[in-house]
């Protein structure tokens, strides 16, 4: 259970090796955690990942096989994970960045992206979902991008499987409403991680521990969607009502 | 198993009094004893509890996903004049024993600073007043109770025989033993429905502690309010007894034992967030101090002015806003008196707005395992859940408490540690081995009880 200071108690991370995710739970404050799930492809990552919040004194992490692309397994495997106690916090933190040029050439890579990025996040947060429902409360917390805001020539095919994810976090936190569920959706810029390592810094760039900072305040807040940064959200409405014509001519 | 995801007809989202952490649940109204126990029969796997009038301040009358029984309407009551014994129905509240015994010439053995709870949480939570340390609790004063265990059946359990270990694992069991449906318990003879009452403004936090001490073998009834947005813990001293009807004016004792408090105004749900702040919590505890008078004796009462004043005003937790807020309440025995101190500097360092902050003695422990009051010093404060710091500062305090060989009242408690929990209540494993007696299956259960491992 959250505590009346919105402290959680156990954590389920769906894609346990992502750096933001995995800044946001060490965010969080520590006292009252006595159980964190980081669920991953079994790798070393995976293990340095639960080593690594241990050594932090971060209590109870284990790592978990999960798949993203493996829908029919979701139900099970969320099951097994809800029957061993309530989870209060779910970050939903999967996700593959691709290669746009290679994907347009080979449309089976682009289906790898969107199974990953939108199908199997559709599938598993709908299981959480169900889950949090029974229970009665919990909040999942949704890692959408600024690139699903708007797509563009660099990377639409990313972008719009974000954009399906967005739109899907919002719809079913309006389902869930009123159920003490809840769904937050969070939006970050460019974030510093291996995922973005060597490609040139956008404007607003930040480190995951910035965006944990953000996720956990608007948890605690008990907000619906979140930039990170905050100041995200006006540069996005300005390119969002951006005409056309312009903004194809923005670099990148 | 599918279910719907929106919210469906039955279910509400419940909170404590303080107004923090809401939980879904299907809330199921019980008019008797075969309904409950229908209901236990028919409990979810979320599996099921008890909830009065929520004046819980933290989880303990919430569960997520379960069935949450309202037993408001098994609220009759029976009053024997002879035995001195009144038999209740779980969902009567306070406030109605006291409209049906009071002009008997009878009153509640402990009542606690609201009318607004039911039998059934207060034994649940076994209730203390400003009379423990002459009373006890509202446990040590029922006869028999009726309860509804685990696997549906009915048992009688009492203090006395057999059942005793059963009787005092259901007194101040939180509900988790199972649902209480009626309770019989001794009342007090009374010649009038006042208060005669001493009022003593103290200057400091010492002069407050002192006066408790000196006066209590003096008083029934003794509370003291704290100034806590004044360094120096000024506060005000109030004592009483039931008055006599030899106390009464000529005009007072027309209506002797006349018993019929209303409710002044009600809080409207638009509070905005940061209306207490430290401006206002400060021009209150000063109007406060100041409106008492230094020395005064034999005042009379109301019960409802001397108990219950914030019954006064219905729903005054709104007052805190949309966060809510929480009440940290805590024991400790007399050798760590200065942690009264210690926990008000505290939560002034964080400037945590509190305007009800109340001192009290308490007398011995009964024999109820996660029963909360011991003899020694107990400080109830109110703080807003927003407050900075306030989660650091509160741990704080738990460890000294502990250390000290405290704890925290568990009707209060919203946010202490299942390790403290199960440090301060040494005697949490024989209470769970006669839990398990009467719920094997586990099915009553809390956010509360999840929260705290119980």
């Amino acid at each position: 259970m959250n505590d009346a200071l919105g402290e959680p108690q156990a954590i389920l991370v769906l894609g346990g090796t992502s750096e933001i995710a995995l800044a946001t739970v060490r965010a969080l404050p520590r006292q009252r955690l006595r159980r964190v799930v980081l669920a991953a492809r079994p790798s070393e990552g995976r293990d340095a990942a639960v080593a690594a919040l241990s050594a932090d004194g971060i209590a109870g992490a284990t790592g978990v096989d999960f798949q993203a692309q493996a829908t029919s397994e979701h139900g099970v495997f969320i099951d097994s994970i809800f029957d061993a106690g309530d989870i209060d916090v779910i970050l939903l933190a999967f996700g593959v960045l691709g290669d746009q040029l290679a994907e347009e050439a080979s449309p089976d890579l682009a289906v790898e992206v969107a199974t990953t990025n939108y199908t199997g996040a559709v599938s598993v947060g709908l299981h959480v979902a169900q889950r949090l429902r029974q229970q009665g409360h919990g909040t999942l917390v949704i890692f959408s991008s600024v690139a699903g805001d708007r797509a563009r020539r660099s990377n639409y095919i990313y972008g719009s499987t974000k954009a399906g994810l967005d739109a899907f976090g919002q719809g079913l936190g309006d389902a869930l409403h009123g159920t003490g569920a809840r769904v937050l959706v969070v939006r970050p810029g460019f974030v510093r991680t291996k995922m973005t390592e060597g490609m040139s810094e956008a404007p607003l760039s930040v480190d995951p521990a910035a965006v944990g900072e953000i996720v956990v305040k608007a948890l605690r807040k008990g907000r619906e969607t979140v930039y990170a940064p905050g100041p995200l959200r006006l540069v996005m409405a300005g390119l969002k009502t951006l005409p056309r014509p312009i903004f194809r001519k923005l670099p990148r | 198993m599918t279910q719907e995801l929106s919210r469906q007809e039955g279910e509400e989202l419940l909170t404590g009094w303080g107004r923090t952490v809401p939980s879904l649940a299907q809330v199921v109204k019980c008019s008797s004893t075969e309904e409950v126990q229908a209901a236990v029969l028919g409990a979810g796997p979320r599996g099921v509890l008890v909830r009065g009038l929520g004046r819980s301040y933290g989880d303990a009358a919430q569960s997520g996903g379960a069935k949450v029984l309202d037993l408001q309407a098994m609220n009759g009551i029976q009053y024997d004049s002879d035995a001195g014994l009144a038999t209740a129905g779980a969902g009567a509240s306070l406030d109605s024993i006291m409209r049906a015994l009071v002009p008997q010439g009878a009153f509640v053995p402990v009542t606690p600073g609201t009318r607004m709870i039911t039998i059934g949480g207060a034994i649940s939570t076994d209730v203390h007043g400003k009379n423990h340390h002459v009373d006890g609790t509202f446990g040590a004063h029922v006869r028999q109770l009726t309860l509804v265990d685990g696997n549906g059946e009915l048992r009688e359990l009492n203090p006395d025989d057999s059942t005793g270990s059963q009787f005092w694992t259901t007194v101040g069991g939180m509900g988790l033993t199972g649902a209480i449906t009626s309770a019989s318990f001794d009342v007090i003879p009374v010649e009038t429905s006042r208060i005669c009452v001493d009022t003593e403004r103290a200057k400091d936090l010492d002069e407050v502690m002192a006066h408790m001490v000196a006066g209590d073998s003096k008083y029934r009834y003794t509370v003291a309010w704290i100034d806590t947005v004044s360094a120096s813990g000024r506060g005000v001293i109030t004592s009483g007894d039931h008055a006599r009807l030899d106390q009464l004016s000529v005009k007072q004792r027309a209506t002797a034992l006349e018993f019929d408090p209303k409710a002044l105004a009600s809080v409207p749900n638009i509070v905005p967030p940061g209306l207490l702040n430290k401006l206002t919590v400060r021009a209150f505890n000063e109007a406060w101090y100041r409106k008492a008078p230094g020395h005064r004796t034999g005042e009379i009462q109301s019960i409802g002015a001397f108990f219950h004043p914030l019954d006064g005003v219905q729903n005054w937790n709104r007052v805190y806003g949309p966060g809510g807020f929480l009440q940290y309440q805590f024991v400790v025995p007399d050798s760590a008196s200065q942690l009264v101190r210690v926990a008000l500097d505290r939560l002034r360092s964080i400037s945590a707005p509190s305007f009800l902050t109340v001192l009290k003695r308490f007398g011995e422990a009964n024999p109820a395992p996660l029963s909360f009051p011991q003899a020694g010093w107990t400080l109830a404060a109110d703080v807003p859940a927003g407050v900075p710091g306030l989660g650091a500062v509160l741990d704080e305090l738990d460890e000294r408490v502990a250390d000290a060989g405290g704890r925290l009242y568990l009707a209060k408690d919203s946010r202490q540690s299942p390790q403290m929990f199960a440090r301060t209540y040494p005697r949490l494993g024989e209470w769970q081995k006669t839990r398990d007696e009467l719920d094997p299956r586990g099915i009553f259960t809390s956010d509360l009880a999840r929260r705290l491992s119980i």
